[in-house]
């Protein structure tokens, strides 16, 4: 199979310099763990399902936002490489354009993985409860989102012609909006009517549902059949948009 | 090895659309180096990456390495090394890093190409360079770099645009050494844009001289000078009164184009000056009169490209 030797050719070539930069990994994790520590104390008289520690719904929450923000912004790493030509050094290579997309997401999500099983196990001792399988097929789902939006973010740095401040403005006027509506900071169960109908417009609504119902170990639940859905969906289209683009790229 | 049949490609921007090749038929054998010369904006690079399945043509036809560019882009990409007008290597990426993954890229089993990496690092004056991240390579080393990414694969064509573009003499003058010793060895085909007509003219044994997208002469150098530009041959004589007598002789002379004559010299373009000159004295001489000096001056490139448009390539590529 081209497709996945592709892949690992275009992962392996990514990670190395991510390899030896490793300390970004851990400083990457800066910004939730002060969620933790300084957010999550708030929600005290916010439990969970059950009476569930706040933070069996606050992880998987956070956790989906680490992958929508590194992935909405990874294109911009692209940038550099199409203005430079090494990127159309790859175009001029056999390789599989979807599978070129695929390596770099990749490589944008294993230090996420890392990020977000260094969250689980912080958290853990603080009340979050382990359900070690579920946890894995959510992180699992998330991988599958994560790389349909960075091939969207990648198509984005290439329709923008090298335009940073132009990527910048399209991708943070989705992501944030999307954060926001997805419940990722409080469940939208309290939202006013309005706000909830327009959570029910969002794709990313559905992702922290079936993040949060894995994260309790509920595995066979429709807001996990959604969510797996939804990322599928997500990732299809990301892969489409992102491969016409490199198609359509006369850099 | 290639061939290309009006391949035209036409670029929608918001002043309207811009022809940027505007069909383009050639044909390059087996084994042959060939220059595409033309100033900035002719369409030498638009040409270029549509041979190499970078773009996709508006309209025409070529097929590289027996594989046509269109239905069969990826044995096209088996067939070729590509080297662009940028930097092929990824600022953070290691040099050996680099290599091997452009052969992975190019289907080498892991094991061949390391061997190839630590054979090319050699070739191209890179060793002791191998585990250092390529931002940190000088520019003519990065473009020896980007020469020996292009052939990890050995490949039988060799596509270069604009390769010497931004180095110093010294590196361009290296890098051209190397080049010419590699393609001795392989005897592969190589087809390179570039805008230095002395580049053109002493490696490349044909080439294409392209202006506004089209394709107005394709010859060896030493054809196109004689036949588009010729040579001129400078005689001082002795006695300024007998200008205009040896003028007239000057242009009676075998394959004469155009004499001009001021003050004491005379000057007079014809096919080939060093053949001629011998004769040239001796006419003047049977006339009774006397030159005083004689050189025969070598027309360049750029008289070509001056013949065939009226402009200067110098002036095109500096506008």
């Amino acid at each position: 199979m081209t497709f996945f030797s592709d892949t690992t050719i275009s992962f392996r070539r990514e990670i190395g310099p991510t390899l030896r930069s490793w300390y970004y990994i851990l400083f990457g994790l800066v910004q939730p763990l002060l969620y933790l520590a300084l957010f999550v104390p708030l929600l005290g008289n916010v439990p969970g399902p059950d009476g569930a520690s706040p933070l069996q719904w606050f992880v998987p929450g956070m956790v989906v936002m680490l992958v929508l923000f590194t992935t909405v912004s990874c294109g911009w790493s692209l940038t550099e490489e199409l203005m430079s030509g090494s990127f159309e050094r790859l175009l001029a290579t056999p390789m599989s354009r979807p599978a070129i997309m695929v390596g770099r997401a990749l490589k944008e999500l294993a230090p996420l993985l890392v990020q977000a099983l260094i969250l689980i196990i912080v958290a853990t001792p603080f009340g979050l409860v382990l359900h070690p399988l579920p946890m894995l097929l959510g992180l699992a789902m998330l991988m599958l989102f994560g790389v349909g939006v960075a091939s969207l973010s990648y198509a984005l740095a290439i329709a923008s012609k090298h335009d940073g401040s132009l990527f910048y403005l399209v991708s943070h006027s989705v992501a944030l909006p999307m954060m926001l509506l997805g419940g990722v900071l409080l469940p939208m169960t309290n939202a006013p009517g309005w706000l909830y109908v327009a959570s029910r417009f969002n794709p990313l609504t559905y992702l922290v549902e079936a993040e949060r119902a894995l994260f309790s170990g509920d595995l066979a639940s429709l807001p996990v059949l959604s969510g797996v859905l939804v990322a599928a969906l997500v990732a299809a289209l990301g892969l489409t948009v992102g491969v016409s683009q490199i198609r359509k790229a006369s850099l | 090895m290639i061939h290309a049949r009006d391949l035209a490609r036409t670029f929608k921007t918001k002043a309207g659309s811009v022809e940027a090749v505007r069909g383009l038929s050639l044909d390059v054998a087996e084994g042959e180096l060939v220059a595409f010369l033309g100033p900035n904006g002719a369409g030498k690079s638009t040409a270029l990456r549509m041979l190499t399945t970078l773009l996709p043509p508006s309209s025409g036809s070529a097929s590289v390495g027996g594989h046509d560019v269109v239905s069969d882009p990826a044995a096209v990409r088996r067939q070729i090394g590509y080297v662009g007008q940028g930097t092929g290597s990824g600022p953070y990426h290691r040099v050996r890093d680099e290599l091997v993954s452009q052969g992975r890229a190019q289907r080498m089993s892991t094991m061949a190409a390391r061997k190839r990496a630590d054979e090319m690092l050699g070739m191209l004056e890179l060793d002791g360079l191998a585990d250092r991240p390529c931002a940190s390579l000088s520019g003519g080393q990065k473009r020896r770099l980007d020469v020996a990414l292009g052939l990890m694969h050995t490949p039988p064509i060799l596509f270069l645009d604009e390769p010497s573009t931004g180095l110093d003499p010294h590196s361009r003058a290296n890098l051209w050494d190397h080049i010419a010793r590699l393609r001795e060895a392989s005897g592969m085909t190589i087809f390179l844009t570039t805008h230095y007509l002395d580049e053109a003219d002493t490696m490349a044994e044909r080439v294409m001289v392209i202006d506004h997208g089209v394709m107005i002469a394709d010859d060896t150098p030493a054809r196109l000078k004689a036949d588009l530009a010729g040579d001129t041959i400078h005689i001082r004589l002795l006695c300024n009164d007998q200008l205009s007598h040896a003028a007239e002789i000057a242009r009676n002379l075998p394959d004469a184009r155009e004499a001009t004559a001021q003050g004491r010299d005379l000057a007079v373009t014809l096919r080939d000056g060093e053949a001629v000159l011998p004769e040239f004295i001796r006419r003047l001489h049977q006339s009774g009169i006397e030159a005083m000096s004689a050189r025969v001056v070598r027309p360049t490139l750029d008289d070509v490209f001056l013949g065939l448009t009226g402009r200067s390539l110098r002036e095109a590529v500096s506008a």
